[in-house]
């Protein structure tokens, strides 16, 4: 590394402002933590979690800006400006969503490590249409990956929930 | 803490771009949808000291359909892409292979032009360009060029763009009337990287003839590999039945594949032929398709 482009650590950072989950704040990021560990240990959330850290399992996802993405792909300084949703903004004061529920009562989880990044990215597949066929279903799953439940309780999950399935945040 | 520190530059404008990639050089890295390059970083494969976000300049976004065909920019996501029903229309090659593409959390942020300047020789995108001809246009601080997608592609990984150059666009241009394109690929799990991949493009002549014919595979060598025989097999024929036999055995007796822990050469080779065969296949559905 030439002597112009060594870092100062304390230099390499910004402050961003986002919104997570309805609430806006101002947060003081370095340059290279990734949007995962921003949430999980700046802003405390670890709902959030981290299993390949390169784009395959899926654990990290979260919704940016009304899309399902890959939080270990980003960095946490693109958020500035950005709205983050994360499996913490789901159930208000302990009441499940329909997609929750659905997940509790047909055992689509077991040791619960993927769950966060499979109920992200169901949300928001949710919102842009319901999903119906169990081939839709394995679609709309192939992103993450779960290592326990061999993925039939998913599958039951989302083929059982209440008709108005796009109306994900309400509770049952 | 995965990746290795860098300063991170978030420009807003095309020519901030070009002057911070050119005082960097070697020494930056663009940072369009970060899905090849993040997991790069966060392994430390790579550790650039400098990081030029372009995600916040606007004048690199979108994509737009004409007369003459198709402009992408250097922002336009697979996804966005992928859903446009107009895209999907003009260019079905192009859908087929965006949904072959990892799966949709990766499509929502990676970018074309990304995957093009990315240039993984197992990658849909590039073969695809190359079967439609594709131009890419290339900007540096004061100057610009165009280089066709035939001669982009230099090695796995490894693009004709040279430091401190953007990918600022792609043009594909527009497909006649009777031209159809298909794409096909074998993979062990849907979103993976395909084993073998191939785009194959042609038109119908008045008289039901085969031609100008452009079979492109992904996944047999270290770049996208056009199967020059394979097309010069066919053009000028009707694709019968015999002639779909006879490619399918000239591409597994032809070709000499590349090797790695996901699959044999010879596995590669019988495979290539059954896709090229199925690709073509589907091709003379269309022409019928066409003249009901
Ligand atoms: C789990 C997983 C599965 C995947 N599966 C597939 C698959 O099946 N098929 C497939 O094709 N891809 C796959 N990918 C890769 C994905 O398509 C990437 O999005 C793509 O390869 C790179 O695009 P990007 O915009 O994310 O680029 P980035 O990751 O931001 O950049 C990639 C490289 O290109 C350079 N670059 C990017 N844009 C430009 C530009 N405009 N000008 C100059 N240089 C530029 C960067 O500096 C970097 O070196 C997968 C990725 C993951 C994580
Ligand atoms: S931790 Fe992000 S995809 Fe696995
Ligand atoms: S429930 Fe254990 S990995 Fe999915």
């Amino acid at each position: 590394m030439s002597k112009e482009t060594e870092l100062d650590p304390v230099e390499a950072k910004m402050w961003i402002s986002v919104t997570i989950n309805g609430a806006k704040n101002a947060y003081l990021v370095e340059h290279r933590m990734t949007l995962a560990d921003f949430l999980r240990k700046v802003v405390g959330l670890s709902g959030t979690h981290l299993g390949c850290e390169h784009g395959s399992c899926g654990a990290c996802t979260v919704i940016m800006n009304g899309k399902a993405v890959r939080s270990c792909l980003l960095l946490g300084v693109q958020a500035d400006g950005a709205s983050i949703e994360t499996v913490e903004g789901l159930a208000q004061d302990g009441a499940l969503t329909s997609l929750q529920e659905a997940f509790h009562v047909n055992h689509a989880l077991q040791c619960g490590y993927c769950t966060s990044g499979f109920l992200m990215s169901l949300v928001a597949q949710l919102r842009d249409g319901p999903i119906e066929t169990e081939a839709e279903a394995r679609e709309a799953l192939s992103g993450n990956i779960c290592r326990c439940t061999g993925y039939t309780g998913m599958v039951k999950a989302l083929l059982n929930l209440p008709a108005s399935n796009g109306q994900i945040g309400e509770g049952l | 803490m995965k990746p290795s520190q860098f300063a991170y530059h978030a420009p807003t404008e095309l020519e901030e771009v070009l002057d911070l990639l050119a005082q960097y050089g070697d020494d930056a890295k663009v940072l369009a949808g970060g899905q090849s390059l993040m997991p790069m970083m966060n392994f430390r494969l790579l550790s650039p000291a400098h990081i030029v976000d372009i995600n916040r300049v606007s004048s690199l976004a979108g994509f737009s359909l004409s007369d003459a065909g198709l402009f992408i920019g250097a922002l336009a996501r697979h996804r966005e892409v992928e859903v446009s029903p107009e895209v999907e229309l003009a260019f079905p090659i192009l859908h087929e292979g965006l949904t072959n593409v990892a799966h949709v959390q990766i499509r929502n942020r990676g970018t074309i032009c990304g995957s093009l300047a990315h240039a993984d020789s197992a990658a849909e995108l590039p073969s695809i360009m190359m079967a439609l001809d594709a131009r890419l246009n290339i900007r540096s601080k004061g100057s610009e060029r165009v280089a066709l997608a035939e001669d982009f592609f230099r090695f796995h990984l490894t693009s004709d763009l040279g430091p401190g150059e953007l990918l600022v666009s792609v043009d594909i241009p527009a497909m006649s009337k009777n031209a159809f394109g298909v794409f096909e690929e074998i993979t062990r799990r849907k979103g993976d990287f395909a084993l073998v991949g191939v785009a194959v493009v042609g038109s119908w002549d008045e008289n039901g003839k085969f031609q100008e014919c452009r079979i492109v595979c992904s996944g047999v060598a270290p770049t996208p590999l056009r199967l020059r025989e394979a097309e010069n097999f066919v053009t000028g024929t009707d694709l019968s039945e015999a002639v779909l036999v006879a490619v399918q055995q000239l591409v597994m007796e032809s070709l000499v594949p590349t090797e790695d822990i996901h699959s044999s050469a010879e596995y590669r080779k019988k495979v290539t032929g059954v896709i090229v065969r199925r690709g073509l296949a589907r091709l003379t559905g269309q022409r019928r398709v066409q003249n009901v």
